[in-house]
């Protein structure tokens, strides 16, 4: 074999062998994400973690159950922003849309999805805390809900559209108007679709603490109503990693656990849900 | 069925082990070839000697073997998972498993149904052959480039754009430029799968005089649906019908006087 | 009736989309009106003084993500070529998925690890090497503190990696299996056809996949502040603190007394909405011009 026969068949095998040292080395950082996370976040998670309040420096034994509930309250806040938006406007894009509208809604969705998310804390900034003139569930909860639109849009579109013609030329054939076959007929044989949709968006904006620093902002006790400040786990896991003590810094950790476990269980039960249905992008 | 041979060249290995001599006048041999795709045979005992500087048409209805045969002889078989052959294949005597793939390839060349020219210019598709294989210095790459390209009948249409893209071109110019790009490595043998049928028959016309303009320079091997083609051009013509060869003979010989009842039902047009 | 509601609800996100670029201009009046174009050229980040510019945190973004880019799309493209030409199917879904899970951890989480394991090990290990064997280079020189933007544009990388590797390797899937044959049949090795003849027939796809990712670094906040030391400094080197748009908005907007500092904070993020639109829609375009899959595409 000549010299550059040889040289070609090494360069071969050596580039092919690199690449695949790249899909392992990325692979490998989710393991390393996930297991690192395990070990110093499972050390510190008790009991209490979910059950307490933050103590003042220097004591031990609190706990983040407000920002836990806080979380909660404020992605159901996003749901009634971003759901009703999302579905309804995937169900215009897919069912009544005209050519040229449709377009820009969809590049305006996408556009939209792109914007960073602490754009957005400003922008229910100047909307909502404004004019309340203090942060507040409400605000952190409408900068959430935004995001959670073009997510939503995206994948009901992308559900409905799925669903085949023929079950909606059924519905026409008995007689059944277009409002009536999209709701009785084509939603449902979508739903599959459109509920890990929603999964999809609240997971993705549960982890967000960007927009919810100078909106939802924070607080140390429970949150009563809708118009106060409101603690929330990634801005809490924010707070006490930069923080110089140590005792926060296990509690970042139990924190980060938590959070990542929610987030990949609905990201991977959304997907096994769908299966391989439809392709969903992440945000 | 296998050709019978005769004169003697070089001598070579066969599967027994005994030197015998490799025929000048065979390029290509394959005995007792078999060829799965998982567990499904493709291909049953296929025994044909393609002819030195000939040009071999091979004729059967779709799905027969002709394209999996033709595959073979160029391992671009090895593309597919489950792919699998058994049997002998020798180029020259030489079994074409055992031989570095790359270098093969480079020898038995390939020209395919639809034309796939590079997303580069004229000039670079021809010359990437060139290129990855050494043959050419920087100042040879022009002239070697010239020469595919008048050797298939390109040269005086292309000759001012060179460097313009290569989908800048009518599909039966683009055949002809992967034809180019093919003989550019001077390949010993030409494997054609259908290399017309998506052109149009002025198209079809000029592929078919190069092709015959080439017979000197290596041994081609024609797949084809179309037998008036094969009844043209070709030397010698190969029938295969649902994995097997049915029959293998002089051009002349299978379409005048066919010695199988396949043969003549497929010929006169009794089935696809 | 239906089809009303629906086309209220698609309007709205038009309507939002303009709202929010409204207000994102209107409440940047004063630093706009006072410092003009100036805001941009300025060095320095006084707010006492009241003095704003911008540059530290423009040049903080544009370096951090340029150095993301720069350790992410190797790995990316390489990984994607993997997936694609290589691994056999189920492997490559398998890994596909698992990979794009790196995309779904939230930004916080990404920090938590910067600050705990990457910087450390960046600060007693990398920098030092760096320090000892190319250390005559203006980039590696000056005092090491582990938090710099050497350390934000890792994380970055990291961060978006997934991007390139899901985007690039559907591109590389879609190329026609012709060209992969037509190379292997003039005698190419498989990373020959690999290299020379397919990345190069999606290498447009893979821009846009690149474009997309730049977009998403530029924004990244949380994971950006707690590694880069936020520091409003310009320097040559890469183990001197940085600070990114998206962090001093982050750090400071709560603290800012007075409208102008607020302003000025809110400019900025204006201008971080313009850059990452802007490369968004390039990118989007790219890739609706050639997949003609239209907008529903990630």
């Amino acid at each position: 074999m000549s010299l550059r026969s040889r040289w070609r068949k090494i360069m071969n095998v050596v580039m092919l062998s690199l690449t695949g040292l790249c899909a392992l080395f990325t692979v490998s950082v989710l393991f390393f994400i996930l297991g690192y996370l395990a070990w110093y976040g499972g050390k510190s998670l008790n009991w209490a973690f979910f059950t307490k309040l933050p103590v003042p420096v220097g004591e031990t034994g609190g706990g983040m159950a407000n920002a836990i509930v806080g979380s909660g309250k404020l992605l159901l806040l996003a749901s009634l922003v971003g759901v009703p938006f999302g579905l309804l406007g995937g169900v215009y894009l897919s069912e009544f849309g005209g050519q040229t509208f449709s377009f820009f809604v969809r590049y305006t969705t996408d556009l939209l999805n792109g914007v960073p998310s602490i754009v957005m804390g400003i922008f229910a900034y100047t909307v909502v805390v404004l004019p309340m003139k203090h942060f507040s569930t409400l605000a952190g909860g409408m900068a959430l809900g935004v995001m959670m639109v073009p997510i939503a849009v995206r994948t009901t579109e992308e559900s409905l559209r799925a669903v085949p013609l023929v079950l909606r030329e059924g519905a026409f054939a008995l007689g059944a108007s277009k409002w009536r076959t999209v709701a009785t007929v084509v939603m449902p044989a979508a739903m599959r679709g459109i509920v890990t949709g929603v999964m999809l968006a609240l997971a993705r904006v549960a982890g967000e603490a960007a927009p919810l620093l100078f909106t939802a902002f924070g607080n140390a006790f429970w949150s009563s109503g809708w118009d106060q400040p409101i603690a929330s786990l990634p801005v809490m896991i924010y707070t006490y990693a930069i923080s110089a003590y140590d005792d926060w810094h296990r509690q970042a950790w139990a924190a980060g656990l938590v959070l990542l476990a929610l987030v990949l269980v609905a990201n991977v039960g959304g997907r096994f849900i769908v299966s391989r249905g439809i392709a969903l992008r992440r945000g | 069925m296998v050709m019978k041979t005769s004169e003697e060249s070089r001598p070579t290995e066969s599967a027994a082990g005994a030197a015998t001599p490799w025929p000048a006048d065979i390029k290509m041999r394959a005995a007792g070839l078999d060829f799965y795709y998982g567990g499904k045979q493709a291909l049953h005992t296929i025994g044909l000697a393609v002819p030195t500087g000939r040009i071999t048409a091979l004729i059967g209805p779709s799905g027969c073997g002709k394209t999996t045969f033709l595959r073979i002889l160029n391992r671009m078989y090895e593309t597919v998972p489950h792919a699998r052959p058994e049997g002998e294949v020798l180029l020259d005597g030489e079994d074409i498993f055992s031989l570095d793939v790359v270098n093969l390839r480079r020898r038995v060349g390939m020209v395919f149904q639809k034309p796939n020219p590079f997303p580069k210019s004229i000039f670079d598709n021809i010359a990437y052959g060139l290129r990855i294989n050494g043959m050419a210095s920087r100042r040879t790459l022009a002239e070697l480039v010239e020469k595919s390209l008048r050797r298939a009948a390109l040269w005086d249409e292309v000759k001012d754009q060179l460097h313009k893209s290569a989908y800048a071109i009518s599909g039966g110019q683009q055949q002809r430029l992967c034809i180019a790009r093919a003989l550019a490595v001077e390949p010993e043998v030409l494997l054609l799968d259908e290399p017309c049928s998506a052109l149009d028959p002025i198209a079809t016309a000029k592929i078919e005089e190069l092709l015959f303009n080439l017979k000197d320079l290596c041994t081609m091997l024609i797949v084809t649906h179309n037998m008036q083609q094969a009844a043209r051009g070709a030397d010698y013509t190969g029938f295969f019908l649902m994995g097997r060869l049915i029959e293998f003979n002089k051009t002349a010989m299978i379409f005048k006087t066919p010695a199988r009842k396949e043969t003549e039902d497929y010929i006169t047009g009794r089935f696809g | 009736m239906a089809h009303l509601i629906t086309l209220l609800a698609a309007a709205s996100i038009i309507v939002v989309t303009l709202m929010l670029v409204y207000q994102l201009f209107v409440n940047c009046s004063l630093p706009r009106h006072k410092f003009g174009f100036e805001f941009f050229l300025g060095k320095t980040w006084d707010p006492v003084s009241g003095v704003f510019g911008a540059l530290p945190f423009v040049y903080g973004t544009v370096v951090s993500s340029a150095l993301a880019l720069l350790f992410a799309v190797p790995l990316g493209i390489g990984a994607a070529i993997f997936l694609s030409e290589l691994a056999p199917t189920q492997i490559s879904n398998y890994l596909t998925f698992v990979i794009e899970l790196l995309a779904a951890i939230p930004s916080v989480i990404y920090g938590l690890l910067g600050i705990f394991i990457l910087v450390p090990v960046l600060r007693t290990v990398v920098m030092p090497f760096l320090k000892d064997t190319l250390g005559f280079l203006p980039l590696f020189k000056g005092p090491i503190y582990g938090l710099s933007m050497l350390a934000g544009g890792v994380v970055l990388a990291i961060m978006i990696v997934p991007f390139i590797i899901s985007v690039s390797r559907e591109i590389l899937l879609a190329v026609p299996v012709e060209q992969r044959e037509a190379a292997l049949a003039l005698g190419a090795t498989k990373w020959e056809s690999t290299w020379q003849v397919v990345v190069p027939f999606a290498r447009v796809g893979i821009m846009a996949s690149v474009f997309l990712a730049l977009a998403r670094a530029l924004g990244e906040t949380m994971a950006v502040t707690m590694v880069i030391g936020n520091d409003p400094r310009i320097s040559a080197s890469l183990f001197a603190p940085a600070y990114s748009i998206a962090a001093v908005i982050a750090n400071e907007f709560t603290e800012a007394t007075g409208d102008l500092y607020l302003q000025a904070l809110i400019e900025l993020g204006l201008v971080l909405f313009l850059l990452t639109i802007l490369i968004n829609g390039l990118a989007r375009l790219v890739i609706i011009a050639t997949t003609q899959k239209g907008t529903t595409q990630g």
